[in-house]
């Protein structure tokens, strides 16, 4: 039980918040630990307080005492302390703000933590927490405010400022261009549809009026008024919200290709003229009101995928950017927050330990370890000293350097990491997407159908009986079920997958996926290091003296080194109260510690290390050392009075369950492959602890390199699809250029960016089950496209055999619409209960 | 002359100026995002009245 439980105590439910209270210290949501925006209540929006008497309610109180134990998820919702000064500066300005009304600027900035309404209500309050905010208005969904402020009164910086004190972290909204772009479209195709469809209502009134004066006699001229503006209502949905129809099928004729759009267009097409005629000569049916809702119910069916599909990018583009946004530049004797835009080459910039490199360079002072795994995939740190070269988007772990910098923006090595990614997106062939596959062989048998059609009634009576019938059948014919059933069925999959952690923007992977069998294999290449691992170290065995361990732990309490770190897990806690004391410690970044113990001077560090220091290794410990190499593991060794007492190996966390998804998706068709840029010994260790062959351990594969051998996997003959899962910016161009690429939790932006589908769970437990729903999803579409085609095929037989006027193909078109509308719909229900049966094996804590 | 050649056009008429305030809205950004809009009119709009 926690200090913020308070069990048992009645709660005060929250009050209405006040102005004046913002100003006063925030205490911190019992549930979610953001900080309450009026100060008085202990939660922070209507969700939590609910949660948190559910949870009470369930007795699940320990819920709380687990949370505050890992604490992670609660540090993540607090503002990050900066001082933003590079917010001021004018490239900066020049980049992301943009002049508003009345000399006022606007920006665009992306929250972090942002998630309930509170938030919202808490960032529109802006103007009165910070002077000088003349707006500030907040989208929930993709977490962006847009902030109006007047420069006159105040900096950005302080508007920054502002924002951080209030738990929201800013950064500048780094795609505006394309988010605008895609925007402006789905604007468009908002109108078109609208269009489409008020079109589509009033001509079906008007042949409301044409029917039941069919059924019970109408004078002449209203049938004609009325036949002529059926017409006219219909030409105006086939040439306005109906040209897309036209432009895809004549863009699938240049390219000599067909698409779904083809025998959309021809059946418009044929109805259109057709219909026409007969309004013209007064005889015969009007086709138009079956053509006008055609072509709304499709644009509907076009507009909800896409919908869908923009969702998923949004909340992928929540994540947040790899390079800083600001760095330190030593200009003569000070340091001064700078924009990494106004960055050049030759500028010396400060990095402090916990901070990413902002550019390319070279150190001149100080000595430290850096992380490069956002780079190259290498799982351990990388000790520097002055001369030294660091990239751009690597982590400086240990202590402070001053760098020259050599290369800046798109000239470092991550930037060039991140143009080949967009090459490889540019390149990638786009999938050929199912219905549009199944569109080509239906153009052709439609076709010869209507032509043999033409044939067989002109030789039998007059020709415009054989006209009509040919008419009725290529109405008919039109695969209006199927484009807008294949749609439907992959918005609600991406839903699906969107509830369950899967982030799937582009709906033609689903149907790569469910093209892998154990018959027709597929190649996954998965990268090490954040995949299967979770790219930390982990203590995997010790050779020696067991006594010595808590003194290696208190030796290395205080370093901030990923194998201290390790260590310290494993063997300590090591306080100095329990006699533990240390003193005279000297660490060398990159290499070890020596310190002062009661046992004598200890060192623990490498065995590079040692060696320098002249430490005498014994055999048992030598055979140790050598072991731990041959098996990829790292090793750190331990050492009292210059004689060396004990060994550490140190592995790779492999993920929990890593060797049963692999083994489930090998069955599935799926042929495994480690690609990592670590080291061939750890690659291959890792390739053996997951189950593969150790053939299959691809190590020391630089991003260049990954992206070569996925090209190359693609391009064998017969290859089935190819997937690559990683993580990292190292694998963006990979990611890229696969048929299918998945990124996993924890990714640089980059590789979100390239990937097809983002999972939100670290490691590969998800890709089993998105797997499961490419499957599932090609059942319902291959569904929904029997039904749809054993509709046009009876439908047809009879318009050829003469049996079927317009009117009756007008009112079969809808009930082959429903039909196939209800099997999509059915594939949501048949999916909660298939995906509560996968969830029940595994275990469910937190 | 019929009332019904005046009244259909009349109608066709109404249903354009209603098309015309969608595609309005719909440039001007107002289906841009649909999550944010139902929270804010929940939301106190003045919590100085509250005092």
């Amino acid at each position: 039980m926690t200090t913020t439980l308070q069990a048992g105590a009645p709660h005060p439910r929250p009050t209405r918040p006040s102005a004046s209270d913002l100003n006063k210290e925030s205490s911190a949501c019992d549930h979610c630990g953001l900080p309450v925006p009026d100060g008085r209540s202990r939660f922070c929006c209507a969700g939590c307080e609910v949660a948190y008497e559910t949870i009470h309610g369930a007795g699940l109180e320990n819920y709380y005492s687990v949370r505050q134990r890992l604490a992670t998820k609660r540090r993540a919702a607090s503002g990050a302390g900066k001082r933003y000064a590079a917010y001021d500066s004018d490239a900066f300005q020049r980049r992301y703000a943009s002049p508003a009304a009345d000399g006022l600027r606007a920006i665009d900035l992306r929250l972090e933590g942002v998630h309930c309404a509170a938030c919202v209500w808490l960032v529109e309050r802006l103007p009165k927490i910070a002077p000088g905010v003349v707006d500030a208005r907040l989208m929930l969904g993709a977490a962006r405010a847009r902030v109006v402020w007047d420069p006159q009164a105040t900096s950005l910086s302080a508007v920054a400022q502002s924002l951080d004190r209030l738990g929201y972290a800013p950064h500048p909204a780094r795609d505006r261009a394309a988010r605008d772009a895609r925007s402006r479209s789905e604007r468009r195709r908002l109108v078109d549809m609208a269009i489409a469809g008020a079109l589509a209502g009033n001509n079906m009134l008007v042949a409301i009026g044409l029917y039941a004066g069919a059924a019970e006699g109408i004078e002449p001229r209203f049938e004609n008024l009325f036949r002529w503006l059926s017409l006219a209502i219909g030409w105006l949905s086939i040439a306005w919200p109906g040209r897309v129809f036209f432009r895809g099928a004549a863009a699938a004729l240049r390219a000599r290709t067909a698409n779904l759009d083809l025998p959309i267009a021809l059946a418009l097409l044929v109805g259109a003229v057709a219909g026409t005629a007969n309004v013209v000569m007064g005889r015969g049916e009007v086709y138009f009101d079956s053509l006008s809702v055609l072509v709304f119910l499709l644009l509907v069916g076009r507009f909800i995928q896409l919908r869908q599909q923009r969702w998923a990018e949004d909340s992928v583009g929540l994540m947040l950017s790899m390079t800083p946004d600001e760095c330190r530049v030593v200009r003569g004797d000070r340091v001064e927050d700078e924009s990494v835009d106004a960055l050049d080459i030759g500028d010396v910039v400060e990095v402090r330990a916990g901070d990413l490199f902002p550019a390319d360079g070279v150190v001149t002072t100080g000595r430290s370890a850096v992380d490069r795994s956002i780079l190259t995939g290498e799982s351990r740190p990388v000790p520097v000293g002055p001369g030294a070269e660091v990239c751009a988007g690597a982590q400086n772990l240990a202590s402070t350097l001053r760098l020259e910098v050599s290369a800046v923006g798109d000239d470092t090595r991550l930037g060039r990491l991140v143009r080949l990614v967009e090459d490889g997106v540019a390149a990638k062939p786009p999938i050929v997407q199912f219905a549009d596959r199944v569109a080509g062989w239906f153009v052709s048998v439609v076709a010869v159908l209507a032509a043999v059609n033409l044939a067989w009634w002109a030789s039998r009576g007059p020709l415009s009986g054989a006209i009509d019938s040919t008419v009725a059948l290529l109405i008919v014919a039109c695969p209006c079920a199927l484009g807008l059933a294949t749609p439907l069925t992959m918005a609600i999959a991406i839903g699906r997958g969107a509830k369950r952690g899967m982030l799937i923007k582009s709906a033609a992977v689903l149907e790569r996926l469910a093209d892998v069998s154990p018959d027709k294999p597929g190649r996954l290449l998965i990268d090490k290091t954040g995949t299967l691992t979770t790219g930390r170290l982990r203590v995997e065995g010790w050779a020696g003296d067991r006594q010595v361990q808590p003194w290696v732990a208190a030796v290395e309490a205080q370093s901030s080194h990923p194998v201290a770190a390790a260590l310290v897990r494993v063997f300590g806690p090591a306080e100095q109260r329990d006699g533990y004391e240390v003193s005279d410690r000297v660490e060398r970044h990159g290499f070890g510690v020596t310190a002062a113990t009661p046992l004598g001077r200890m060192m623990v560090g490498s065995p590079r290390f040692a060696e320098e220091a002249g430490v005498e290794v014994g055999g048992e410990i030598a055979g140790a050392i050598r072991l731990g190499r041959r098996r990829g593991l790292t090793v750190a060794l331990v050492a009292i009075e210059g004689r060396a007492v004990g060994v550490a190996w140190l592995g790779d966390d492999l993920h929990p369950d890593a060797r049963e998804h692999l083994a489930t998706l090998g069955e599935a068709g799926w042929r495994a492959e480690i690609l990592s840029g670590d080291t061939p010994d750890a690659v291959r260790h890792t390739a053996a602890a997951v189950g593969l062959n150790e053939e299959a351990g691809v190590g020391g594969a630089a991003p260049e390199e990954k992206l070569q051998r996925v090209r190359a996997a693609e391009q064998t003959p017969q290859a089935g699809p190819v997937m690559m899962v990683g993580d990292g910016v190292n694998d963006a161009a990979a990611l890229a250029a696969a048929d299918i690429g998945v990124a996993v939790q924890g990714g640089a932006e980059a590789s979100l960016a390239a990937a097809d589908v983002y999972l939100t769970e670290p490691g590969v437990g998800k890709l089993v089950e998105l797997v499961r729903l490419g499957q599932a999803t090609m059942r319902v579409a291959r569904r929904n496209l029997a039904i749809s085609l054993a509709y046009n095929l009876v439908a047809v037989t009879l318009a050829a055999a003469g049996w079927i006027g317009p009117l009756a193909a007008a009112i079969l078109m809808p009930i082959s619409s429903l039909t196939v509308l209800a099997s999509a719909v059915r594939f949501s229900g048949d999916g909660a209960a298939q995906a509560e049966a996968a969830r029940v094996p595994k275990n469910q804590s937190d | 002359m019929s009332v019904v050649f005046v009244m259909a056009p009349l109608a066709l008429l109404l249903a354009a100026v209603a098309v015309a305030g969608f595609v309005w809205a719909a440039r001007d950004g107002q289906f841009e995002d649909v999550d944010t809009p139902p929270q804010r009119v929940l939301l106190d709009d003045d919590p100085d009245r509250a005092e």
